[in-house]
C-alpha cells in the first residue's frame, strides 16, 4: 500500500471512528462526519446522474446537431421537449410562474402513475397470487420428505402453513367486514402469522446491520492498521499495541452506550411512576 | 390553465401508459421507451432543485447563525469537491497545475457562499471570488494536463471522485447503517417485552433469526438453531410477506389510480 493510499484510508478509518463515536453521544467529530457525508453524497449521485442519465439520454442523442441550430438539425430533435420541460421545472424559482413548473411535474407524475399499475400489478399482486396458488400441497410428504422433519421447509405441512397463513394474513388486512366469528378468528391467526414475519424480518436486519458493523471493525483492523505495518508506517508503536487500543476504544463507546441507554430508561421509568 | 391542464395531463399520459402495456405493437413499445426516456430527462432537472436546496439551506443557516452553523461549510465543500472533481478529468499521467485549479475553484464557490450569507464585507468576499475564479480560469485554460469533461461515453474518469467515493461516501455510509444496530436493538429492548401473546411472538421469531450463527449456541445445539430460522424465514415469514407485498401492491395500484383520475393532487401544492 502507497502512501497515498494509506492517508486516504486513515482518512476513512478517521470517519468511521467518528460516527461511532455517536454512540456516546453527539460530538463534535461526529458532526463533521455527517455534514462532510450529506454533502459529497449530494455532489456524488448529481454528478453521476449527469454522466450516466442525461449524457447518454440527452446529449449524446442531440451531439449531431449544431448550437447554433439550437440542436433542431440533430438526428433526434424530439429529445428537445423533455429538456424544455426540464428547464421549466426552473420556473419554481419564481412566485409569479412557479405554476409552470406543474406542467412538467403533471407529465412526470402521468407517466409514471400509467406505468406502475399494469407493472405493479404483474410484479407484486399476480406474482405472489399465482405463488400462492400453483403448488398443491404434498400430502404424501406430509410431515417432511423421506421422514418425520418439521423443520422441512419442502413438506406438505410448511406448504400448508404458507398458503393459510398468506390467506390469513389477507384476510387480517381486509377491513370491510367485521372481524367476528369464524372470520374473526381467521384474521386472528392472520395477525400471528405477520407478527412471527415482522419478527423474523426485524432479526434479519439486526443481522445484517451487525455483519456492518463487523465489516467496520475489519476495515479499522486490515486496512488502516495491517496495511500501516505493511508500509512501515505504524500509528500507534506496531500493530498490536495499535490494535488494542482500538478494540477497547470500541468496547468501551459500546459499554458506555449500553449503560448510558438503560440509565435513561430507568430514569424514565422513575419519572413514569 | 394553471390547474386544469396538468390535471388533464396526468389523466392522458396515465390512461395513455395504462393502455399501452396491453397492446403488442412495436410503434406502442418505441412509445412507451420514448416517454420513459422524457421522465429521465425531465427527472434530473429536477435534481438541480434538490442540490439549489441544499446550498440554500447551507447558506441561510450560515447567514442566521443557526446552531451548529460552521458545519454548513463541511457540506458545501464536500458538494462542489465532487461536482468539480466530477466533470473534469486528467489527459495523461500528470496531474499538471489541477490541484491548484481545483482549490482556487472550490474557494471561488465558497466565496460566492460567504458573499450570499455575510451582512457586511460583501465588496471584499464578492472581490476575492472575482480573484479565485480568476486564477482558476487562467489554470484551466494554459494547463494541458487536464481538461472539462462534460459528456462523454466513458462516464467520470478523474480518480479524485472515486478516492471521495471509496475512502469518504463508503465508510460513512456503511458505518451509518452499522450504527443502527445499535439503535434497533435498543428500541426493540424497549418494544418487545413480552407483554402480550403477539409481543412474545414478535420477540421469540426475532431472537431465533438473531441467534442463528452465534457460535456457543451452535456447539451445545449443534445446527437446530440454523434449521429453525431457515424454516421461519421460509414458511411463516413467507406467508407474511406474500400477504404483505399483495397488500402492497394493491396499495400502489389504488394510489396511482386516484392520482390519474384527480383524487390525490398533492403533487400540485398550493395557489
Amino acid at each position: 500500500m502507497d502512501f497515498g493510499l494509506y492517508l486516504w484510508t486513515t482518512l476513512g478509518a478517521f470517519l468511521t471512528l467518528a460516527i461511532f463515536s455517536f454512540l456516546y453521544k453527539d460530538n463534535p467529530f461526529y458532526k463533521i462526519a455527517e455534514h462532510l457525508v450529506v454533502g459529497v453524497s449530494a455532489g456524488y449521485f448529481a454528478v453521476i446522474l449527469w454522466h450516466n442519465g442525461l449524457s447518454p439520454n440527452l446529449f449524446q442523442r442531440l451531439n449531431d446537431g449544431n448550437w447554433y441550430f439550437l440542436w433542431m438539425d440533430s438526428t433526434a430533435p424530439w429529445y428537445l421537449i423533455p429538456a424544455i420541460l426540464g428547464i421549466m421545472m426552473y420556473t419554481r424559482f419564481s412566485k409569479k410562474w412557479a405554476w409552470v413548473s406543474r406542467w412538467p411535474m403533471a407529465l412526470y407524475i402521468g407517466i409514471a402513475t400509467g406505468v406502475a399499475i399494469p407493472l405493479e400489478m404483474g410484479a407484486r399482486v399476480n406474482r405472489q397470487l399465482f405463488a400462492i396458488m400453483e403448488r398443491s400441497i404434498d400430502w404424501a410428504n406430509f410431515f417432511g420428505v423421506g421422514g418425520f422433519n418439521l423443520l422441512d421447509t419442502a413438506s406438505g405441512l410448511s406448504q400448508l402453513i404458507v398458503f393459510v397463513g398468506a390467506m390469513a394474513a389477507l384476510i387480517y388486512f381486509f377491513f370491510s367486514k367485521e372481524h367476528t366469528g369464524l372470520f374473526g378468528a381467521t384474521a386472528k391467526f392472520g395477525i400471528w402469522i405477520l407478527m412471527i414475519g415482522f419478527g423474523a424480518s426485524f432479526g434479519y436486519t439486526v443481522m445484517a446491520r451487525i455483519s456492518l458493523f463487523i465489516n467496520r471493525i475489519q476495515y479499522i483492523d486490515n486496512n488502516w492498521l495491517q496495511n500501516g505495518l505493511n508500509t512501515g508506517i505504524t500509528p500507534i508503536e506496531g500493530y498490536h499495541a495499535g490494535y488494542a487500543v482500538i478494540f477497547w476504544l470500541v468496547v468501551l463507546i459500546v459499554v458506555g452506550y449500553i449503560i448510558r441507554e438503560i440509565m435513561t430508561y430507568l430514569k424514565t421509568k422513575e419519572k413514569s411512576a | 390553465m394553471k390547474r386544469q391542464l396538468p390535471l388533464a395531463l396526468v389523466f392522458v399520459f396515465g390512461l395513455f401508459m395504462v393502455f399501452q402495456y396491453f397492446v403488442p405493437h412495436e410503434s406502442s413499445e418505441w412509445v412507451y421507451e420514448f416517454l420513459l426516456d422524457w421522465i429521465l430527462i425531465i427527472g434530473i432537472f429536477a435534481v438541480a432543485l434538490g442540490i439549489w436546496s441544499l446550498f440554500r439551506v447551507a447558506v441561510d443557516k450560515i447567514k442566521t447563525h443557526k446552531p451548529n452553523w460552521g458545519y454548513s461549510y463541511l457540506t458545501l465543500l464536500g458538494l462542489f469537491s465532487m461536482v468539480v472533481f466530477g466533470f473534469t478529468a486528467l489527459n495523461g499521467e500528470s496531474w499538471g497545475w489541477y490541484f491548484p485549479f481545483a482549490i482556487s475553484a472550490l474557494m471561488a464557490i465558497m466565496m460566492i457562499a460567504q458573499t450570499m450569507a455575510t451582512t457586511s464585507q460583501k465588496g471584499l468576499y464578492a472581490g476575492l471570488t472575482g480573484l479565485f475564479a480568476l486564477i482558476a480560469v487562467v489554470i484551466a485554460i494554459f494547463d494541458p494536463a487536464w481538461s472539462f469533461h462534460f459528456s462523454t461515453a466513458e462516464g467520470v474518469e478523474n480518480p479524485m471522485f472515486r478516492a471521495f467515493f471509496d475512502h469518504i461516501l463508503i465508510p460513512c455510509l456503511s458505518t451509518m447503517f452499522a450504527l443502527l444496530a445499535f439503535f434497533i436493538a435498543s428500541a426493540a429492548y424497549r418494544a418487545f417485552r413480552a407483554r402480550n401473546l403477539l409481543a412474545s411472538l414478535l420477540l421469540i421469531a426475532a431472537l431465533i433469526v438473531m441467534l442463528r450463527f452465534n457460535p456457543w449456541l451452535a456447539a451445545v445445539y449443534g445446527d437446530f438453531g440454523a434449521r429453525l430460522s431457515n424454516w421461519l424465514m421460509n414458511v411463516p415469514n413467507m406467508a407474511a410477506q406474500r400477504a404483505i407485498v399483495i397488500g402492497v401492491g394493491l396499495g400502489i395500484v389504488a394510489t396511482a389510480l386516484k392520482v390519474i383520475l384527480g383524487i390525490e393532487r398533492g403533487y400540485m401544492g398550493k395557489g
